[in-house]
């Protein structure tokens, strides 16, 4: 029997991380146990920030979303200044950056990248997934955004124009989805459920009212 | 002072074709296009100069610009960038 039979499908090798620390890891626990060493900060104040940033997830924007589907004051707000639209909602984090919504129309879609490195709307999307922050999605979405998105299953019609985003600077970017068809008279909670992630980067759309 | 924005929403706008060293925030494949001033952002720290840990002023404007796409052959298509562009980076375009 060998090493690795305990089940029945072929699969590569499960990576768990180990081999020797690349070079930014390594000067980022240097960094870290200086920060520390010295006084600057405690181990205790670094986890509890690991853990506010994991803790955002996109069902934040997705309750966005799903207001500005069914409240036209709040979507006006957001279209005009979204970064006070999403505080009244309760959503903050200290020194947020400017952000923006992107409303997908019909005939119009909306795709958004970092070419230069990974801006993300991380105070309602959380953490970026890694194939954001990939060079090839970086590098190709604003080359070729009508191969990438059918990459990602999303193949629009040949007469929509999609734009591409980069956030280069300051501002950050959410994109609105379409709402879908079938969902008139849904609350929020039921409407926010078909808010993907990817449908917020614009890497997808809303998913469907009924499968 | 360079606090009046130079560029106004719907200027032609050209993006410097520059080589600095060090750190900025302007694509490489947008220096040298034209594109159009859509709107004004704000003014915000200079980052070619937080990169070297210096205090980013006097603030920059920060514009949001729409450049026409060009496909992998070259020729321009029915799609769009929109890019950030700080003023420091910006021309008039004919």
């Amino acid at each position: 029997m060998s090493p690795h039979d305990h089940h029945d499908h072929d699969h590569s090798p499960i990576e768990d991380g180990q081999g020797p620390p690349g070079p930014f890891q390594i000067l980022e626990r240097a960094v870290r146990e200086l920060l520390i060493e010295k006084g600057v900060l405690s181990a205790e104040q670094i986890q509890r920030q690991i853990e506010n940033q994991e803790g955002r997830t996109p069902e934040l924007g997705a309750g966005v979303i799903a207001r500005a589907w069914t409240d036209p004051a709040f979507h006006a707000e957001l279209m005009e200044d979204a970064r006070a639209a999403v505080a009244k909602l309760g959503i903050t984090i200290p020194d947020a950056p400017e952000l923006i919504a992107l409303e997908n129309q019909d005939g119009l879609h909306h795709v958004v990248a970092c070419t230069l490195c990974s801006c993300y709307p991380r105070m309602l999307l959380g953490v970026p997934p890694a194939w954001y922050k990939s060079k090839a999605y970086r590098a190709r979405v604003v080359l070729d955004p009508r191969s990438v998105l059918a990459e990602f299953g999303l193949t629009l019609p040949e007469d929509t124009r999609i734009r591409v985003v980069d956030s280069t600077a300051d501002l950050r970017y959410l994109v609105i989805p379409r709402r879908p068809t079938g969902t008139e008279g849904w609350d929020m909670e039921r409407l926010a459920g078909l808010v993907t992630r990817d449908s917020m980067i614009g890497t997808g759309l809303a998913l469907p009212a009924a499968e | 002072m360079g606090i009046e924005p130079r560029f106004e929403p719907g200027a032609c706008v050209r993006v410097a074709d520059r080589q600095p060293q060090g750190h900025c925030r302007t694509p490489f494949y947008l220096r040298g296009r034209n594109g159009e001033v859509i709107s004004l952002a704000g003014r915000f720290h200079d980052p070619a100069q937080l990169a070297q840990h210096r205090p980013g002023l006097p603030k920059l404007t920060l514009y949001r610009v729409r450049f026409a796409h060009i496909g992998l052959d070259g020729r321009t298509t029915q799609n769009e960038i929109m890019a950030d562009i700080y003023e420091d980076w910006l021309e008039s375009a004919p």
